[in-house]
């Protein structure tokens, strides 16, 4: 990791400061520890969620194009957002002025009103997790690890907004990235294959039926593939999984205790950082029966489920 | 000199040029030009009227040089170069100006506009047509040997329709075998005939026929020449199999412990040594070392074959060679690769065990497949209850392929009566449109309606093993929007076959390249035109046939190759052929012998005199490009029919000032030493 | 004479406001959209159906339906959809022009929308502890009886702040935001 690049603007978004705090703790001790800085942009306001484009769209990009403006302004080139929804808006709101000419110059023409403007891609906006795999890296990353995860069996769950609708070159119905992160933890990773399916988003505000079932279909899966817990990129996704699991058990009749952790948190503890100071407890789905099992076991190579043993099969594309 | 009389003719093309161009303001304005003698417009120049004009005025006005403004010179310029010459005018004295393509078609919204470019092309070709220099094309002979590359349906038929006729052949083949795809299948569709019962005759015939040299297991590495006389550099690759001495019995692939999947001719599903024969009844009957799976190759020891070998053919030594053919005209019929589904992950292959592609499940229903012609899971025993067919994956999608497959409907039907026929299983079809236009293959639709084999009208959204519901656990669940319906459904299934697109191979730019033909935008291979010339290319000589042109089925493939077997016989027939004359001349006398053009010739087409310390262009063998031209730093190459002069002109004349009457502009340029 | 009326002039504004709204002229009908959706079963009419009514020119309908207010925004079908159509955002349009026409169904999740964005304006933060008590306390009395057990534990664990979060320069987003509505009642993206 070269000198000039372990810096970086950075945009933590309402829920690191609220719902998702431990999502911001374990993300400012991790950096520490992998000697990273990340500058808070001065005064940055809401990305305005799912919420602000079904009002009206130049007032939407308005508001997050101030963002990037103050961060571009404050001799920010890249920015890293932890929450999947800020990375979406920012990114959005960036490429689309970048795209549409006419576009730009409304958003700007607002801008000028609070003495602001933003040129399209002066700043490269980037989620946390790919600044991690990508800048940092998995050898790095591994030899921080003191305290692997040994046989904790994970889902990693990556939600939408990472990975849809731009790619950045990962896949964008199965990406593996915070997969082989998890792995460099020492964790067991299960096959997941909902992992970039929908936690139900505002909808569990909204409507609770539909947003119940979606997350009700992703403990399942989780459960069926014998995950300890699920991991996650995004506030929304833990949010949801975590906070609404009590309700979902109570609507379906099931009993799941899927505790739902922060990518960073894993990090921070397999980095031997103690678990309150990587958020540890604010999940409302207790972790501790799982974490019980850190630093016991060997770590076995993942194996695929269901793998029928009898008769030749025939060769896996 | 004589005088100028220039006859200009301005074609409606029906709509497609009066529709934007005011063609009788641009015929009038054209009469006024210096040099013209008539202008006239006519609703279709080509027809045999609008040339009966040209062919009267030639004669009773006694033109010197005629310019059609009409289409593209593509199609036409040889139409009017007979109605010249019919009239007694020297066929290269006349001048297309594409006001069709270059101007009707592009400025369709701005009358004005498409009318002052028709104009401005017009006095180009004018100026252009006064310049030009009656020539004579060269005679050439053909040779009737003909290269055949790919050994697939198409290519097979176009070389037995040769041979047939008594013409030498060299069929190449990159494969071991030939066969192409058809060999892979079990049935073929509507009729469900046994592909390789139709098929295998034709392979042995290929094989075995006095007037056909079979180069398998041979990639073309360059070619060189043009119509009539082309010369080939084909690598015959080394099979370490002794062919001389080789009976095909067997005992070496029996023998060899290096067992791998056969990405190849199983299509992945099943295994074949490291020495091997692709299939039973493949052409040639030799088998060929793999080196990559080989284990003496890998591990320096183990030459099990060789120890088995009753006839001593095994042959470690063996060397790649390089054989050169001199032929008249080639046939290309590289045929197709298959998408990979791996790209859209949301349909699991790969993944998810029991989700197998098109050319998987060809292999599996083949009686000499991997199963023995049972259709069974990934675990090899179960039989499936339930299964999907997925149409469309990697075609009608701008994400990966925009075009329509042509197939794929037709293959999906003929898998749901082998599935049902031998299981008994649900077959459920998801797609977009059903797709049957050819002879019978509607009919066949209809009777899989009747086989209650069901049909989804929706583009799958999703396979997983995500199971959601009862009913759904150990199942694959395709999900999709019936829209028939308007609901979003989900359809538990045992297996999946997804129906991959057909995409040109993964270096068909390479091998349109090394052929001097050009390629469509998805990568196939461009005809010279899409309806009335569909197997000739723009490279006279070359021809095309089967898939590498397009998606087709199996007719549509056989006819390209009898078609393209025609269209070289008539070439034969004629005995020799007219070239272009439009080629580089250097002015001995005053070529300073510096060889610049020697090595830039993309052609290598100008050798060096010594004796004379000159540089010579062999016309056979040049093209016409002016590199040459271009480069030579005496300005002594000319190239005929582009001549600076012409050239200068045509330049000129499209910059006439059209708004404003002013004139011929000027423009400023350096006489070439030589013409000057 | 009268002004030609173009042919679909609520279609062709469909297009006009949504970036690169335009390929939807090649929508094939498929239904990759509606078979991806995660509340595609909750919807009135699927995506796929409702460019075929809004292709029809049928504004109301369109405008009535409860699908684009179901969306959740996970983009499956725009990175899914064969022609490459920004669906996502066009549910946004769709959801925009409902509410801007006061089209919208009753039953429509508009004011939720409205009163997250309401916090935004005032304190430039989302707030949701006054999200959470104000929106409920108004659609789902009996479900914050359960909420408010939630809400406890994510007040004890720190996880909802019981009073807004404040940008310093709030003068400068509202003049932003004021100017940029002044703008979005000009005309069309």
């Amino acid at each position: 990791m070269s000198q000039e690049h372990n810096a970086y603007g950075y945009y933590p978004g309402c829920s690191l400061k609220a719902t998702a705090h431990a999502y911001g703790d374990s993300t400012e001790r991790v950096a520490e520890v992998l000697g990273l800085t990340l500058n808070e942009v001065a005064d940055w306001n809401c990305c305005g969620a799912t919420e602000y484009m079904s009002l009206s769209a130049i007032p939407a990009y308005s508001l997050i194009a101030r963002n990037l403006s103050l961060a571009a302004a404050q001799g920010h080139q890249e920015m890293i957002s932890p929450c999947s929804a800020c990375y979406l808006n920012l990114r959005k709101a960036n490429d689309s002025m970048a795209k549409y000419p006419a576009l730009n110059e409304k958003v700007n023409r607002a801008l000028g009103a609070g003495g602001l403007h933003y040129d399209p891609n002066s700043l490269h906006i980037r989620h946390l997790l790919d600044m991690m795999v990508e800048d940092v890296g998995y050898e790095t990353i591994a030899e921080h690890v003191t305290k692997p995860l040994s046989g904790l069996k994970v889902a990693c769950y990556y939600g939408c907004l990472i990975v849809r609708p731009r790619t950045d070159g990962y896949n964008p119905e199965y990406p593996m990235h915070l997969d082989r992160l998890m792995q460099t933890l020492g964790a067991k990773v299960v096959d997941f294959p909902l992992k970039t399916h929908c936690c139900g988003g505002h909808m569990t505000q909204i409507s609770e039926e539909t947003a119940f079932e979606l997350i009700r279909r992703l403990l399942h899966n989780a459960a069926d593939y014998g995950a300890d817990m699920i991991v996650t990129v995004c506030p929304m996704c833990q949010l949801n999984l975590d906070a609404y699991q009590p309700q979902v058990n109570a609507m379906f009749g099931t009993n799941y205790e899927i505790p739902i952790l922060f990518f960073t948190q894993l990090m921070g503890l397999a980095f031997g950082i103690p678990a309150r100071e990587v958020g540890m407890g604010a999940e409302i789905t207790s972790a501790a029966p799982a974490l019980g099992k850190i630093g016991h076991e060997e770590m076995e190579p993942a194996r695929p489920k269901r793998r029928d043993k009898k008769s030749l099969p025939m060769p896996q594309p | 000199m004589m005088e100028d009389r220039i006859g200009v003719y301005v074609c409606h093309c029906g709509h497609n040029i009066a529709g934007t161009v005011d063609v009788e303001h641009v015929a009038e304005w054209a009469a006024s030009l210096p040099g013209v003698a008539i202008a006239r417009d006519y609703k279709f120049m080509c027809s045999s009227l609008g040339q009966e004009l040209v062919e009267k005025d030639i004669q009773e006005l006694g033109l010197t040089g005629v310019v059609v403004a009409a289409c593209s010179p593509h199609m036409h310029e040889p139409t009017f170069r007979r109605a010249c010459e019919r009239a007694g005018l020297n066929r290269y004295l006349l001048e297309m100006a594409n006001i069709r393509e270059h101007a009707s078609w592009v400025h369709q919204h701005d009358v004005e506009s498409a009318t002052e470019k028709a104009k401005s092309l017009i006095s180009g070709a004018v100026r252009r047509v006064m310049e030009l220099e009656p020539l004579e094309p060269f005679m050439v002979d053909i040779n009737d040997a003909t290269m055949v590359v790919g050994g697939g349906v198409a290519g097979i038929n176009a070389a037995l329709e040769l041979a047939n006729a008594g013409h030498p052949v060299y069929l190449v083949e990159r494969d071991p075998s030939i066969g192409g795809h058809m060999a892979q299948f079990d049935k073929t569709f509507p009729t469900l005939d046994c592909s390789a019962c139709i098929l295998t005759p034709r392979m042995f015939d290929a094989g075995n026929h006095p007037n056909i040299t079979l180069l398998s297991y041979s990639e073309v590495e360059q070619v060189d020449g043009y119509v009539g006389n082309f010369t080939v550099r084909v690598r015959q690759k080394a099979r370490h199999v002794d062919t001389e001495l080789c009976t095909g019995c067997g005992d070496c692939w029996e023998k060899c412990p290096a067992k791998v999947v056969d990405q190849e001719y199983e299509a992945g599903l099943g295994y074949r040594t490291a020495i091997y024969r692709p299939f039973p009844q493949a052409v040639p009957k030799y088998p060929v070392i793999d080196e990559e799976s080989c284990i003496y190759y890998q591990k320096g020891t183990c030459k099990a074959c060789e120890k088995f070998c009753p006839t001593g053919a095994i042959d470690f030594d063996q060397q790649d060679t390089e054989i050169v053919l001199n032929v008249g005209n080639i046939v290309l019929a590289t045929g197709y690769d298959l998408f990979d589904p791996r790209r859209v992950p949301q349909y699991g292959y790969g993944r998810l065990a029991n989700v197998f592609t098109s050319l998987e499940f060809e292999r599996m229903l083949n009686a000499a497949g991997p199963t023995d012609g049972k259709v069974v899971l990934r675990d090899g025993i179960t039989e499936p209850k339930s299964v999907a067919v997925v149409h469309c994956v990697g075609s009608r999608d701008e994400n990966y392929n925009p075009y329509c497959s042509a197939v794929c409907c037709m293959a999906a039907l003929k898998f749901g009566h082998l599935v049902k026929e031998r299981t008994g299983a649900d077959v459920t079809s998801f797609y977009i449109d059903i797709r049957t236009t050819a002879k019978n293959y509607e009919e066949f639709y209809h009777r899989l309606l009747k086989e209650e084999m069901e049909f989804i009208r929706g583009r799958v959204a999703e396979v997983t093993d995500a199971a959601r519901m009862p009913g759904e656990e150990g199942k694959l669940i395709v999900q999709v929007e019936d829209t028939l319906i308007g609901k979003q459904r989900r359809i538990p299934v045992d297996m999946v076959i997804l129906m991959a697109a057909m995409e040109p191979r993964n270096d068909a730019t390479d091998v349109a390249h090394t052929f001097g033909i050009g390629c469509s935008e998805a990568g196939f291979f461009t005809e010279k035109h899409p309806k009335l010339d569909p197997v000739a290319t723009m490279t006279d000589g070359v021809f095309i046939a089967g898939v590498c042109q397009g998606p087709k089925d199996i007719p549509d493939s056989v006819s390209q190759g009898a078609a393209a077997a025609a269209r070289v016989l008539t070439l034969i027939g004629q005995g020799t052929i007219a070239i272009e004359p439009v080629r580089a001349n250097i002015d001995e006398e005053h070529c300073s012998g510096c060889r610049i053009c020697n090595n830039l010739c993309p052609y290598t087409a100008i050798e060096y005199l010594p004796d004379l310390e000159v540089s010579r262009v062999n016309p056979a063998l040049c093209k016409g490009c002016g590199t040459c031209v271009a480069a030579c730093p005496s300005q002594v190459i000319t190239g005929q029919h582009f001549t600076f002069d012409s050239i200068m002109a045509q330049i000129e004349g499209v910059l006439y000032d059209t708004y404003n009457g002013n004139g011929y502009v000027s423009v400023e340029h350096e006489v070439p030493l030589a013409t000057g | 004479m009268e002004e030609v009326q173009t042919r679909k002039p609520f279609f062709d504004r469909v297009m006009a406001s949504t970036p690169g709204g335009n390929t939807l002229l090649g929508c094939l009908q498929c239904g990759t959209c509606g078979g991806s959706c995660p509340s595609g079963p909750d919807m009135d009419a699927t995506p796929r159906k409702l460019f075929a009514m809004a292709r029809a020119n049928m504004e109301e309908d369109v405008l009535l339906s409860n699908a684009p207010w179901y969306c959740v925004s996970c983009y499956y079908c725009t990175v899914r959809c064969p022609q490459e159509i920004p669906i996502t955002d066009l549910m946004y349009t769709f959801k925009r022009m409902a509410i801007e026409s006061g089209h919208y169904n009753a039953e429509s999740h508009a004011d939720f929308s409205q009163s997250f964005c309401g916090y935004i304006e005032h304190y430039g933060r989302s707030f949701e502890f006054g999200l959470a008590t104000r929106y409920h306390l108004t659609h789902h009395p009996l479900q914050m009886v359960r909420k408010t057990g939630l809400g406890f534990q994510m007040i004890q664990k720190g996880r909802l702040n019981t009073a807004p979060d404040r940008i310093h320069d709030m003068p400068q987003l509202t003049a932003i935001l004021t100017e940029a509505k002044r703008i979005a009642t000009e005309d069309e993206l």
